[in-house]
């Protein structure tokens, strides 16, 4: 059996998260995701101010931190720190935990391929919408294929403390040191499906622990020490899922099934580099305290094509809020919301959109929202998007003077004006798996 | 006799671009026929309203107990276009678990 723990469900999860997975239990393998779809794109961009950067700036830290108590307890981690930049990120790692073994996965990088791919006819369109991706050449940021576990698990073949790659899947990570440890070959569509599901259970981190966890909630024990998934693996593709003794949180079925069905489209044909995966077939039981068993899982050949994961520079946008308070705030933010947009229009300024919510009514809910009656404060928020900026950084200006030539009681006001931000888009695309290489580096 | 469905179930919400999807799970995995027989495509479609401007789409897993709806242009563009607070559909399993079924 091998322990395989996940300390990271994106990039911003909670920092002390890895170190005390090392700290608090016996685990093999930490892994850790990083990436976003628009983390890409973000990445990208500091790559192209400083070569030197382009990857999860908080791993090299992390590394240094943990570097002594993982050579001592022999402890491999795999992480998709590398994003842009895998070479400097494992450089800077060297740097600052110099006993660390470090192995990089190349490849998943297309951003320099896109002409060639276009110029063989690769049309990659748009998963969502079909058009091609040549309408939005010119506005490119970033282009990655996601790669899958058998690289990484080359990469652990190596002997390094550290594996880090670009743009592979978040299941990879967990299913790598599966396939390094038992040898399960490619087309072992049962196992590869376990570990990929096992993966998919773990990606998010404490969401399987007991976080976001709707069943009893106020019962969850001390999620301020909450623990983070470990899988414990074994060879026949089956396994559990725990946590650290002692640990916040709670592992059962109803926390594993609530994770299962996260960010799920067609459960019988879950699609990664690696396999198809059934989630039809799997099985749960509850194994003792804190403890899921996890059987019975099925799965099918992958798929020919890889998917690309492509930013592009599609616009701007701003989201601008006030706060009006009670008797009638409701009535209030409405006709602040009106007097707004016909000053925009009296502007003769354009949006591909003008949306607003009012936050503490209907925001997240919509027209699902539970009726209240005259609420003591709303917040308006009127958000607004185009593809000019200067539309966008008018609209800025229009909230505040709501304040002195409006309804009346508007406050919460005080950060100023709303910033105009870049919005970066992600276009999902497909490309023939023969056309993505990778290939292994061991950085001394 | 009509009840909630937060009564007889939970569920959890996520999003992949401009579609959300919500999973509901029976508390009680004998329950799950009168899941499967009440939320239909249709009646999730009608409890979202405006809310959902695309197609509702259903999928089975009866051994968790389980329906994963997709709900198809339901987060304002999705990702980083959509101007909402809730632009990653987090919150509409706890909307979806309002909807009042006979059981």
């Amino acid at each position: 059996m091998i322990r395989i723990a996940n300390g990271q469900g994106f990039w911003g999860d909670w920092l002390e998260a890895p170190v005390r997975l090392i700290e608090q239990g016996p685990i093999d393998y930490l892994i850790l995701d990083y990436l976003a779809e628009v983390t890409m794109s973000i990445l990208q961009k500091q790559k192209a101010a400083d070569p030197k950067l382009g990857y999860a700036r908080d791993f090299p830290p992390l590394m240094a931190r943990i570097a002594k108590l993982q050579k001592e307890r022999n402890v491999k981690v795999i992480a998709n720190a590398g994003g842009v930049n895998p070479v400097a990120c494992a450089e800077e790692v060297r740097r600052v935990a110099p006993a660390l073994k470090v192995a990089i996965v190349l490849g998943d990088d297309v951003f320099g391929r896109i002409d060639d791919f276009l110029g063989d006819g690769l049309a990659m369109r748009n998963m969502d919408t079909g058009a091609p991706l040549i309408t939005i050449r010119d506005r490119i940021l970033s282009a990655n294929a996601y790669i899958g576990a058998f690289p990484l698990a080359e990469a652990l073949a190596t002997g390094a403390d550290v594996v880090i790659a670009g743009r592979c899947t978040d299941t990879a990570l967990a299913l790598a040191p599966m396939i390094h440890r038992y040898g399960w070959k490619p087309d072992d569509w049962n196992l590869l499906a376990a570990g990929t599901i096992a993966g998919h259970i773990v990606e998010c981190g404490a969401q399987c622990t007991g976080g976001n966890c709707q069943v009893d909630w106020q019962s969850i024990p001390d999620l301020a020490n909450v623990g983070y998934p470990i899988i414990e693996a074994e060879p026949d593709g089956v396994f559990s899922i725990t946590k650290h003794p002692g640990t916040g949180g709670r592992v059962t079925v109803d926390t594993i099934k609530e994770q299962l069905l996260y960010e799920l489209g067609d459960p019988k044909n879950y699609i990664t580099p690696d396999c198809t995966a059934d989630f039809t077939t799997i099985h749960l039981v509850d194994a003792g305290p804190d403890r899921v068993r996890v059987t019975g899982i099925q799965g099918g050949p992958r798929t020919e094509s890889l998917k690309l994961s492509i930013s592009y520079s599609y616009g701007w946008k701003a989201i601008g809020t006030l706060v009006y308070t009670a008797p009638q705030a409701l009535e209030k933010a409405r006709a602040a919301d009106q007097i707004v947009r016909r000053r925009l229009l009296q502007l003769g300024l354009a949006f591909d959109e003008i949306y607003t919510e009012f936050f503490g009514v209907n925001a997240c809910h919509g027209p699902v929202a539970v009726p209240v009656d005259d609420p003591p404060e709303i917040q308006l928020r009127i958000g607004v998007r185009g593809q000019e900026k200067k539309p966008i950084d008018r609209f800025t200006r229009e909230l505040i003077p709501l304040v002195l030539n409006g309804p009346p009681t508007a406050t919460g006001f005080g950060e100023g004006r709303p910033p105009v931000r870049e919005v970066v888009a992600f276009w999902p695309a497909l490309i023939p798996r023969d056309r993505i290489q990778t290939t292994v580096e061991v950085v001394e | 006799m009509r009840v909630p469905l937060s009564r007889l179930a939970h569920a959890r919400s996520g999003d992949k671009g401009d579609t959300a999807n919500v999973g509901i799970i029976a508390f009680d995995e004998k329950d799950y026929p009168l899941l499967a027989r009440e939320v239909t495509a249709d009646r999730v479609k009608e409890h979202f309203g405006e809310l959902v401007k695309g197609k509702v789409e259903r999928y089975e897993l009866p051994n968790l107990g389980a329906l994963n709806f997709l709900l198809h242009e339901a987060l304002g563009g999705g990702g980083t276009l959509s101007l909402r607070v809730d632009a990653q559909g987090k919150t509409l399993s706890a909307a979806l678990l309002r909807m009042e079924i006979e059981a």
